[in-house]
């Protein structure tokens, strides 16, 4: 156990991102919306800081009492550190992505960075939370943050709407956590996950089954799995871009990092109790996903279908509930982040002539002969979703199928397999539309150059080069950080 | 007789899942209908609430200042809220909540003061 000075030490992170966020806010109320720039730099190097400050516990592998803060509320591990790299990725890229979708209708406002560092901060609580409180603290942080960043293009009706229905949704999905972990509470004594675990060893009182329940069905709302991913494709939909780009990453590795300390964690000892529930969410995802995105005629809710897909895969792994699953599901988590930022950055990119926005797939048609290079990204991106070989994506496919076909979850594998068949099609639709139809002549030639033209393209770069074959060269040094932080997740102290 | 039992956890998720799924479809209309907006004439559709007519032209523009004052009026309600306990506690909690107490203060103050620079205090 840590005293006070020692929490607050372990805690750099969020604190430096606290200090940045709030003096940023006041820099923006005094200098306004032509600082933004400003602060969208120092907002990056605030995020890059907090990566080298969570460097080191990841590639330490640490874990144990001396990485507790604040009386067990608080876990600074190799599990929260491989985490909130991938949330801080995720942030720089929505940062640097930001002004050029904004300033194309003259949005681009200083409160959007800070918005990002403190979703950011809230997502650190969460994927570090190893007590009820600090989780829904972190959570709701995160959640109020990502409200606002939903409708900010607030004259643009859909961006309202987004902003509206996630916000409804999303607060009835607290409601319903809190509703749970007032249960599990009532019936174990304790909101602390270690506390929880211990008090639900052997029977389960059906009060604190009801607990799990609701808190599971709540997170579920949070990773938007089926049967609660309705919001999903309308508020991807209507959020701006880069908001969406934001949206499909980071929370969701956020949620999901979150759902499996309190899976493993806080319900660690009712295994049975909720692995059917997990198997039944994945199975009915991954259906879902692929069979939603079939009718879809635009891009972002396209992948907003793919991401509920994606989320079915990487729940197998933790259906397998053994620690080779957790780790699986890391590995998937840093893929999936990589094709996500690609595939948006890559719907970034795709502008007509007047510099409007194009999302409807159809004007798509014949990209590969207008825009070669983004056609080909396009496809790298398909096929990695898709789970294709050789592409990096089948790698996440195939370390979470190990894993629960390890753990004699043979039929999950089986079914899930066969569903990704089924996910293949309009991948590969959106595939035959961009190389084997005839120009649309939509997507006009980007004659910008400059600072944020530049920086799409090295991002795009960097995401495809890491879901391109190349992307395997590293599965040695992605399992072991996943093994270390899978590790740490499992540590019984 | 197989044993059901285990299988209690499922049953009750999809109970829950397909409760509040099906709450989110039916009760708007199941409301309507009770509240006889499914039936509407000029007498019911002349609600007021809130101080706002509920049904007029969505183009015309209510005083958002209210809400702005409210939520504002909220913050700091609640900062109150916070502090009695605190202050009823100190003697158990000593320097660590004096400190924690400062720092939450420091930081509405800071949310305060870009409230008070954005002009959400003026009224006009």
């Amino acid at each position: 156990m840590t005293d006070f000075s020692q929490s607050l030490a372990l805690i750099a992170a969020e604190e430096l991102l606290t200090v940045v966020g709030l003096v940023l806010l006041l820099c923006a109320a005094w200098m306004g919306d032509k600082a933004s720039r400003m602060i969208s730099i120092v907002a990056v190097a605030a995020l890059v800081a907090c990566a080298f400050i969570a460097a080191p516990a990841l590639c330490g592998g640490l874990m144990g009492p001396e990485r507790v803060a604040f009386m067990g509320q608080y876990t600074a591990d190799a599990f929260a550190a491989f985490a909130k790299l991938l949330i801080y990725a995720s942030g720089i890229a929505s940062l640097i992505v930001a002004p050029r979708f904004f300033g194309q209708v003259g949005a681009m406002r200083a409160e959007y960075p800070i918005l990002i560092l403190f979703a950011v901060l809230g997502m650190n609580m969460m994927v570090s939370a190893t007590d009820f409180l600090t989780l829904y603290i972190g959570l709701e942080l995160n959640s109020l943050a990502a409200y606002v960043l939903a409708s900010f293009l607030r004259n643009d009706e859909r961006s309202a709407e987004a902003g509206l229905k996630y916000f409804v949704l999303g607060a009835l999905a607290s409601g319903i956590i809190l509703f749970g972990m007032s249960l599990t509470y009532g019936f174990t004594g304790s909101t602390n996950f270690t506390a929880v675990a211990l008090a639900m060893d052997g029977t389960l009182a059906t009060g604190a089954l009801f607990g799990l329940i609701f808190v599971l069905a709540g997170l579920a709302f949070k990773i938007s799995a089926v049967p609660f991913h309705m919001w999903t494709p309308d508020v991807y939909e209507g959020a701006p871009t880069p908001v969406t780009t934001f949206f499909a990453t980071a929370p969701k590795v956020a949620a999901l990092a979150l759902t499996m300390r309190v899976a493993l964690g806080a319900f660690g000892t009712q295994v049975d109790a909720w692995q059917q529930i997990v198997i039944f969410v994945s199975l009915a995802s991954i259906v879902v996903g692929a069979l939603g995105a079939i009718g879809q005629s635009n891009i972002k809710r396209l992948l907003a279908y793919s991401s509920i897909n994606n989320v079915g895969f990487l729940l197998i792994g933790l259906a397998a509930a053994t620690q080779e699953g957790a780790s699986a599901m890391l590995v998937y988590l840093a893929i999936y982040v990589a094709m996500s930022v690609a595939g948006f950055v890559v719907v970034l990119m795709l502008r007509d002539a007047e510099g409007r926005p194009v999302e409807v797939i159809a004007d798509m048609a014949g990209l590969s002969r207008t825009r070669p290079a983004l056609a080909w990204a396009l496809a790298a991106v398909m096929f990695s979703l898709a789970g294709i070989p050789p592409l990096f994506g089948f790698w996440g496919k195939f370390v979470v199928f190990q894993a629960a076909v390890n753990a004699d979850l043979i039929a999950l594998a089986a079914i899930g397999i066969a569903a990704s068949v089924i996910g293949a099609f309009y991948y590969l639709k959106v595939v035959k539309i961009v190389f084997f139809d005839e120009p649309a002549n939509v997507v006009a030639e980007s004659g910008e150059s400059g600072v944020d033209a530049l920086a799409h393209k090295v991002m795009l770069l960097i995401a495809c080069l890491f879901i391109s074959p190349l992307g395997y060269l590293l599965t040695p040094w992605l399992g072991e950080l996943a093994d270390k932080a899978a590790a740490a997740l499992y540590f019984v102290g | 007789m197989v044993d059901l039992s285990q299988y209690l956890p499922i049953l009750m998720f999809l109970g829950v899942a397909v409760a509040l799924s099906a709450l989110f479809v039916f009760l708007p209309m199941g409301v309507s209908r009770l509240t006889g907006t499914h039936n509407p004439d000029a007498e019911k559709n002349s609600e007021y609430e809130c101080g706002f007519p509920a049904f007029e032209d969505p183009r015309s523009q209510f005083d958002v200042r209210f809400y702005l004052v409210a939520i504002l009026f909220i913050i700091f309600d609640l900062e109150a809220a916070f502090l009695f306990p605190w202050a009823v506690s100190l003697d158990l909690t000593g320097w660590p909540g004096w400190i924690t107490m400062m720092v939450f203060l420091g930081e509405l103050v800071v949310g305060f003061a870009y409230a008070w620079k954005k002009g959400a205090l003026e009224w006009e």
